[in-house]
């Protein structure tokens, strides 16, 4: 039916913009609108929308802000054990390093950990769990039982004990993470490709002789991701929080590099004299966390509208 | 019933059995725990290198240890440590028992908080108090166990400086020696488990708190609630009776699945509060890459979560009459 959905396209490029990716011509038209209809739904969610806002300031000023500040995050500075003020906004700890950078490189670690998590928990999790879910039979039966396998691993112990003789680096440490995360992503696209692909128009790509790849990439995955991305947005969350708690154990992310966790770490016995170098990194943890968590809350609301019925 | 505990537990045992594997090959291939012995200065003499190498059965080959030390489980040998005069079967029993008395407390603790509070969100819907309460939750959701756990570790101090006495205690599980009488011992004792309780529960209520409220609000909107109140109930007597038995259901699944994010949240507080428990044996294990020990750690931690899981499946057919296990 190309006449009722023909005035709408002029109204749906430019909102997309030339950037996004050009997929196949008789696609572009839905899933714009499908996006539209998300979209709108995701910006009435309030929370969601402020938290958005204040991740992206995070981001600005971790990455913005830590380059342009005048002390690099390793840089000693003469003033020693000071207060917060003008100069140094978190205040300087006992060797003068100044806070502000330092949170400002521990925001920068936290946030590219999240996102090496999601990027490779998600790919690996999805084409896992969608796998599994089309072919079903022995070969659900054996990559969800080596995924059931990764789930019963007790989390904190293993990324411990792999990240006390391998990590050190952040992006090891987010390998590590990620290596346990993918199990849980697997979980729920399979759950979501198994309802799909009784569904008609996967029919429809078999009958035209549509390949197994095809099939999986082209029309499950795109239509499995909503569920997938909003469950990506809780463990995105956790990993930021595993990756801080190996750090505060000292086997996460290591000096000369720093965390927020190390940063909570090395200020713990100071909470009493020098209380800026405790509370600001937990902030900036709670922050991230809190924000992505918000985050999630709204799409899954703009993704799944019945749901909201129940859970408001 | 039984033969469903039974035919649980038959399933249960070759997923710890490979996951025992696993954790295995992981330790002893991911360090060396003779690099002390070989790092010293002056370097030891072989033959006492090579003596720790044989008591550590770094002589076989890596499978064969594997074997050694699963058939050595049945004779009640946990393997040798790193420490040469540690038994590991009697210090995780001790252990146990400390971390068990942390992790026991704070989940009722957790529970009665969460169902508290879910069931006065649902019922207050939209309330000021209910999004205080939402947003706590996601609050504590997102704060990091060890942060909060040096907060009140912190709260703790101040207040027994402010009445200037002993109050509660923010170091150790217990005093060394403990004090004499039984009732002082459990005074001790119980001041020293305040401030870790307290802290764990409060980062494991959050999310049972949601679950409750959601399950909660799916029971009160209801055919059978609704009848119940036309019947002329009270409305405090459906809630309790009718609503709140029903959506128990879905928080003891959750709490199960949760028990070992739990158990991670009190290797955390362990270490913030210096507790001897299970989390610190651990935390060394790894550090000295004491494999027998880790082991020894996955072992426990495992079967108490298996037996959870199963005694949530088990309470499961006891709060939902429909639900029989044949």
């Amino acid at each position: 039916m190309p006449e009722p959905v023909a005035p709408e396209t002029p109204v749906a490029a430019p909102e997309t913009g030339p950037g996004t990716r050009a997929p196949d011509r008789e696609f572009t038209i839905a899933e714009r609108s499908q996006f539209q209809l998300v979209l709108r739904r995701f910006m009435q969610h309030r929370l969601a929308v402020g938290s958005l806002v204040v991740l992206v300031l995070l981001v600005l000023l971790a990455y913005v802000g830590g380059a342009l500040w005048k002390y690099d995050f390793g840089q000693f500075t003469p003033d020693k054990s000071d207060a917060p003020s003008l100069d140094h906004p978190f205040g300087t700890d006992a060797a003068g390093k100044d806070q502000f950078a330092q949170v400002l490189r521990g925001t920068q670690i936290s946030l590219q950990i999240a996102v090496l998590v999601a990027l490779f928990s998600t790919v690996v999790g999805t084409v896992w769990g969608a796998v599994a879910g089309y072919f079903g039979g022995v070969v659900d039966t054996i990559l969800m039982r080596v995924s059931d396998l990764v789930l019963t691993l007790p989390l904190l112990a293993v990324a411990a004990m792999l990240a006390h003789n391998f990590g050190g680096s952040w992006w090891l440490i987010s390998v590590v993470i990620a290596g346990l995360y993918w199990a849980y992503v697997s979980r729920v696209a399979r759950g979501v490709v198994l309802s799909l692909r009784e569904k008609e128009f996967i029919e429809a790509a078999k009958a035209l002789g549509a390949s197994d790849a095809r099939i999986i990439f082209r029309h499950l995955v795109p239509n499995a991701l909503g569920s997938i991305i909003v469950n990506a947005t809780v463990l995105v969350a956790l990993a930021i929080l595993l990756e801080t708690s190996l750090s505060y154990l000292g086997f996460g992310v290591r000096p000369p590099d720093t965390s927020l966790g190390i940063l909570v770490s090395e200020a713990q016995t100071a909470l009493t004299t020098r209380p800026w170098l405790f509370y600001f990194p937990g902030l900036f943890i709670i922050l991230i966390a809190l924000t992505i968590n918000f985050i999630g809350d709204g799409l899954r609301d703009a993704l799944d509208p019945q749901q909201t019925k129940v859970r408001a | 019933m039984l033969a469903f505990a039974v035919r649980r537990i038959a399933v249960s045992l070759p997923i710890l059995l490979i996951s025992t594997f696993i954790v295995f090959m992981l330790a002893s291939l991911s360090g060396n725990p003779l690099s002390p012995l070989l790092t010293r200065n002056p370097p030891p003499p072989p033959e006492t290198i090579a003596l720790e190498a044989e008591r550590l059965r770094l002589d076989h080959p890596l499978l064969e240890r594997y074997w050694m030390w699963l058939t050595g489980l049945f004779r009640g040998d946990f393997g040798p440590s790193v420490q040469s005069n540690l038994n590991i079967g009697s210090e995780v029993a001790g252990r146990f028992m400390v971390t068990i008395r942390l992790i026991a407390v704070a989940m009722i603790l957790a529970l009665v908080l969460a169902v508290v509070i879910g069931v006065i969100s649902a019922v207050k819907q939209y309330s000021k108090t209910d999004y205080t309460a939402t947003f706590l939750g996601f609050l504590f959701l997102a704060m990091p166990a060890f942060w909060l756990a040096i907060l009140l570790k912190q709260a703790g101090i101040d207040f027994n400086n402010a009445v200037d006495e002993q109050v509660v205690y923010t170091i150790g599980d217990a005093s060394v020696p403990l004090p004499e009488g039984f009732g002082a011992q459990v005074a001790d004792i119980a001041g020293h488990m305040i401030l870790p309780t307290i802290s764990l529960a409060l980062i494991s209520y959050a999310a049972w708190s949601r679950y409750q409220r959601s399950a909660m609000l799916e029971v009160m909107n209801s055919d059978y609630v609704r009848l119940a109140r036309a019947k002329g109930l009270s409305r405090r007597r459906v809630m309790v009776k009718h609503a709140l038995r029903n959506a128990l259901i879905p928080l003891t699944t959750v709490t199960a699945l949760d028990l070992a994010s739990i158990i991670s949240g009190a290797v955390l507080t362990e270490a913030v509060f210096q507790w001897r428990g299970m989390g610190d044996l651990l935390l060394n294990a790894i550090h000295s890459d004491d494999v027998y020990v880790v082991m020894a750690w996955l072992l426990v931690t495992a079967t108490v979560v298996i037996v959870f899981n199963l005694l949530a499946d088990l309470l499961y057919a006891v709060l939902d009459p429909r639900i029989r296990y044949a």
